[in-house]
């Protein structure tokens, strides 16, 4: 999908901009459809510098159409403006930019700031403080994060940990209505970011360890009243299958699929919980989003499939009615969720152009999808991947490595991806100036070995003992720039930890990125050549974005302050020696505590 | 598991007692609606044991409350919010646990009135049978009758009640043992101290059997030793927790026997669990 598609999307987002400027850069892959944006007249109005939501774009590239920022000047970026948010764990948000205001939000207990950029220093226009409950803390499972707000039509969309969605009058910061979707006492909180369509507010849960039966809903953009929920796991009329339904594979076809895919009522507590990323494609009008693993059971207590946790869904923007649905991991064993980032584009495959989502999944592979059918084009792994044999593409399964299937006190060793996956929830970003898909990546895999015993609520349970290690090359993370029509890497970078920062690429070719060490980096797009980067104070586990600041100039912003699953070390003072802590995660990264300290730090860059 | 190695040096407890005696609070980290392990009223066998700690020292207890969740002891004893935990599973990783003062097991609950007489995981009946078990919520990890039975190929009948349960209500873990109670299961597996107190409060009898095998295969217990805890190095508080659990055995042994706590570590058994209306 073409910059000039992307402005059209923009400008329909937000209303009362009617005028989007048109900046007709020539995308290496030009969609046949792409319509040109109405032409920009008043600069007042031209919201192409803004950055709405963490995505930026319904397609969810992450590209940015400015580029005063370039290959040649990005090494004299210096700090303009930095902020402290005062919280300390894991900040996942992007920095949102509208009208001259930047939107940040903490982890919990989820601040949101707005901050002036049109006045020196981005001074605190105001603050809003959820009152979100401390409870809520001890049921997130893998740090207390929050993936970002959104804005549209002068209006904030924050989702709590504790289950609320709040509209916020994006001026005044006074709540317009606040809506309560989950329970924290079922295990469900919401971490993931809300997105805006149409006249609709998209949410998801939290919680498939703990047992919680995932939904994806849409609230009343004005009142906040919901209008309707699809469950991902159930009956049919719960899932939102109806007519419509028509799944490209066989093994997707059948009546209440969600439940005989799974023992007795295990549907119920059956995960596929909906806390990653949502994209929409306005002329399909159809929503994809992915769906959490299975759980809470060991796999030998859940035989089947356990429809429709671990794959992605297409559904009616307007309704909800699922259009198609693909299953990544059917039964999943790894812990793989599905709920990695669909990325939108039109490539020129075989005879012509395809409408495709691109997905760096949990499992390792590089999935392109026909995003109006659901069919599977190609996967092919883009890190090491020894828990599969490869994306069977008539079938549309997985070839399972039976020999890897594990069995509690049985050891397994060398199960590559470690259950955060090739990528976890890391978003990547797509130019379609060059083609390539960047992805922040983990290159991490794991043994399973013996019983670990535990306790809570009073009861002691077992577990496989899990320990995550660096993958083959010793390196826990990479920064790859992938090329979805040719299927293979044309360059890497590798990092000592994983890459658990998002990605921002812009139209003079520049990628930015961040390490849990604290380093935020820009490289050449088009060959992998650092160009920069700059220490912050913490970790990077956020997205960084770049926008256009009142005064016209190009600036970069992210949020620094090392936390979620893989920064749990840090930001959760876990005990290095204790390896499996954070399922695991701790035995790859005892080093993260020297390497970085915890804080939440907004930083924004730009040319001197 | 295997216990704590425990060594008593005679002076250093003596002088330990004396300095603690009177001058400090007991400070307890608990779950505020846990039965029948706390409560924020004090009804439960950790808070009866506690308070009779306290006694003995001429001070008072004061808790710090927090469900027993994820981030349980980071939060209350590792923050120092409190400084002692009347129940864990001895070598927990993340405390310095005491000596056990009970071990319990895993334990198939029935209605008496339907005569199953399930004692092992190999009972042909439980492949037929509708099986309640505990839900942990964490993946991949399960109590261990849920193990047992999948180990065995027994899923399709297995049905998962929250180990949190419903944290609004009285008693949030009770629900798998009224299930047995209303015949939403036929046989619940459930860890012995939280079913031997809701058993003898259902309106009908129910029987209370310890699983067997006790380890299944060669590494699933189902049975586990339950200490006490402080954080590490906090050698004083430790050798009273030491002290008290010796000295209290027979009073510790009868105020869990009023609370039904099957034992495995005792000649004789829990009082069986009677319906009491």
């Amino acid at each position: 999908m073409g910059p000039a598609v992307l402005l059209l999307l923009l400008a329909l987002a937000i209303s009362g901009c009617e005028n989007a400027a048109s900046s007709a850069v020539g995308p290496a892959h030009s969609p046949s459809t792409a319509t040109s944006a109405p032409a920009g007249t008043n600069p007042a109005s031209d919201t192409t510098g803004d950055w709405v939501r963490p995505a930026r774009d319904y397609s969810s590239t992450r590209f940015s159409p400015l580029d005063e920022i370039n290959t040649g000047n990005v090494k004299q970026l210096v700090v303009k403006t930095t902020f402290s948010t005062g919280v300390l764990h894991g900040h996942e948000a992007a920095p949102i930019v509208a009208s001259n205001t930047m939107y940040i939000v903490t982890p919990y207990p989820n601040l949101v700031y707005a901050l002036d950029l049109s006045k020196d220093g981005a001074p605190v226009k105001w603050k809003y403080e959820p009152k979100t409950l401390a409870a809520a803390q001890g049921v997130a499972c893998c740090d207390v994060v929050n993936r970002g707000v959104t804005y549209a039509d002068g209006t904030i969309f924050l989702n709590t940990l504790d289950n609320r969605t709040i509209a916020l009058d994006a001026f005044t910061g006074k709540e317009k209505w606040a809506s309560k979707l989950g329970d924290l006492n079922k295990g469900e909180t919401i971490t993931m970011a809300p997105l805006v369509v149409k006249d609709k507010v998209l949410v998801g849960n939290s919680g498939g360890e703990m047992g919680v039966r995932g939904w994806l809903i849409a609230l009343d953009a004005r009142t906040g009243n919901v209008a309707w929920r699809a469950y991902s796991t159930g009956p049919d009329k719960d899932v939102l299958i109806g007519p419509r339904f028509k799944p490209f594979y066989a093994s997707d076809r059948g009546t209440d699929l969600g439940i005989h895919t799974w023992p007795a009522d295990a549907w119920r507590n059956g995960g596929g919980t909906v806390w990653g990323w949502i994209s929409y494609d306005p002329q399909l009008n159809l929503v994809y989003y992915g769906t959490s693993n299975p759980g809470p059971w060991h796999h030998e207590q859940r035989p089947g499939d356990n429809k429709w946790t671990a794959g992605v869904f297409a559904r009616d923007a307007d309704s909800g009615e699922a259009v198609w649905f693909y299953q990544m991991s059917p039964h999943d064993l790894w812990d793989y969720d599905g709920v990695n980032e669909q990325v939108l584009a039109d490539l020129p495959l075989g005879d012509g152009t395809r409408k495709v989502m691109m997905r760096a999944d949990r499992d390792g592979y590089l999935y392109v999808i026909d995003r109006t059918s659901g069919e599977v084009i190609s996967a092919d792994p883009y890190v090491a991947v020894t828990s599969t044999k490869g994306i069977d593409l008539k079938s549309g399964r997985p070839i399972e490595n039976e020999s890897l299937r594990p069995s509690l006190g049985q050891v397994v060793r060398n199960v590559c991806p470690a259950s955060p996956g090739g990528k976890d929830w890391q978003p990547t970003a797509y130019s379609t100036r060059t083609g390539l898909l960047y992805i922040p990546a983990n290159n991490l895999c794991m043994d399973f070995e013996g019983v670990e015993a535990n306790y809570i609520a009073g009861t002691p349970f077992v577990g496989a003992n899990v320990r995550m290690y660096a993958g083959p090359g010793g390196n826990r993370g990479e920064f790859i720039a992938w090329d979805p029509v040719a299927r293979r890497k044309v360059w890497s970078i590798k990092e000592s930890f994983p890459v658990w920062s998002g990605v921002a690429v812009t139209a003079s070719d520049v990628a930015f990125y961040g390490t849990m060490d604290g380093w935020f980096k820009a490289v050449n797009a088009k060959t992998g050549e650092e160009l920069w980067k700059s220490k912050v104070g913490s970790g990077i586990v956020g997205q960084p974005v770049t926008y256009r600041g009142p005064d016209g100039k190009q600036y970069v912003a992210v949020l620094a302050g090392v936390g979620g699953w893989s920064g749990a070390i840090v930001a959760g003072g876990l005990d290095p020696r204790d390896g499996t802590a954070a399922l695991g995660f701790v035995n790859a990264l005892p080093d993260l505590p020297q390497a970085t300290t915890s804080g939440g730090m907004l930083y924004i860059f730009g040319l001197p | 598991m295997r216990p704590v190695f425990f060594v008593s040096v005679a002076c250093v407890v003596a002088l330990a007692w004396s300095d603690l005696r009177g001058a400090e609070a007991l400070r307890v980290c608990a779950d505020p609606n846990n039965l029948p392990f706390t409560n924020a009223k004090g009804e439960g066998f950790e808070n009866r044991i506690a308070t009779l700690m306290a006694r003995d020292l001429g001070t008072r207890v004061e808790y710090t409350w927090f469900a027993q969740r994820r981030g349980f002891l980071r939060n209350t004893l590792s923050a120092q919010t409190c400084d002692i935990v009347m129940g864990l599973p001895v070598d927990t990783d993340a405390a310095w646990t005491t000596q056990p003062y009970y071990r319990s097991t895993y334990v198939f609950v029935t209605r008496r009135s339907r005569n199953l007489h399930i004692r092992s995981f190999d009972d042909p009946q439980l492949r037929s049978l509708r099986i309640g078990v505990e839900l942990v919520g964490d993946d991949n990890a399960n109590t261990p009758p849920a193990h047992a039975l999948s180990r065995r190929g027994i899923v399709r009948n297995v049905v998962g009640y929250s180990v949190y349960g419903d944290y609004r209500t009285d008693s949030p873990p009770s629900a798998i043992i009224a299930a047995v109670a209303h015949r939403e299961v036929d046989v619940a597996a459930a860890w012995g101290p939280m079913a031997g107190y809701f058993a003898a409060r259902q309106p009908v009898p129910l029987d209370i059997v310890p699983v067997q095998p006790q380890v299944d295969g060669r590494f699933l217990p189902q049975t586990f030793s339950i200490a006490m805890a402080t954080r590490r190095r906090d050698n004083a508080r430790h050798e009273l927790l030491e002290q008290f659990i010796k000295r209290r055995r027979h009073d510790i042994d009868r105020i869990l026997a009023e609370y039904h706590v099957p034992r495995v570590d005792r000649e004789q058994t829990a009082p069986p669990a009677e319906g009491t209306r």
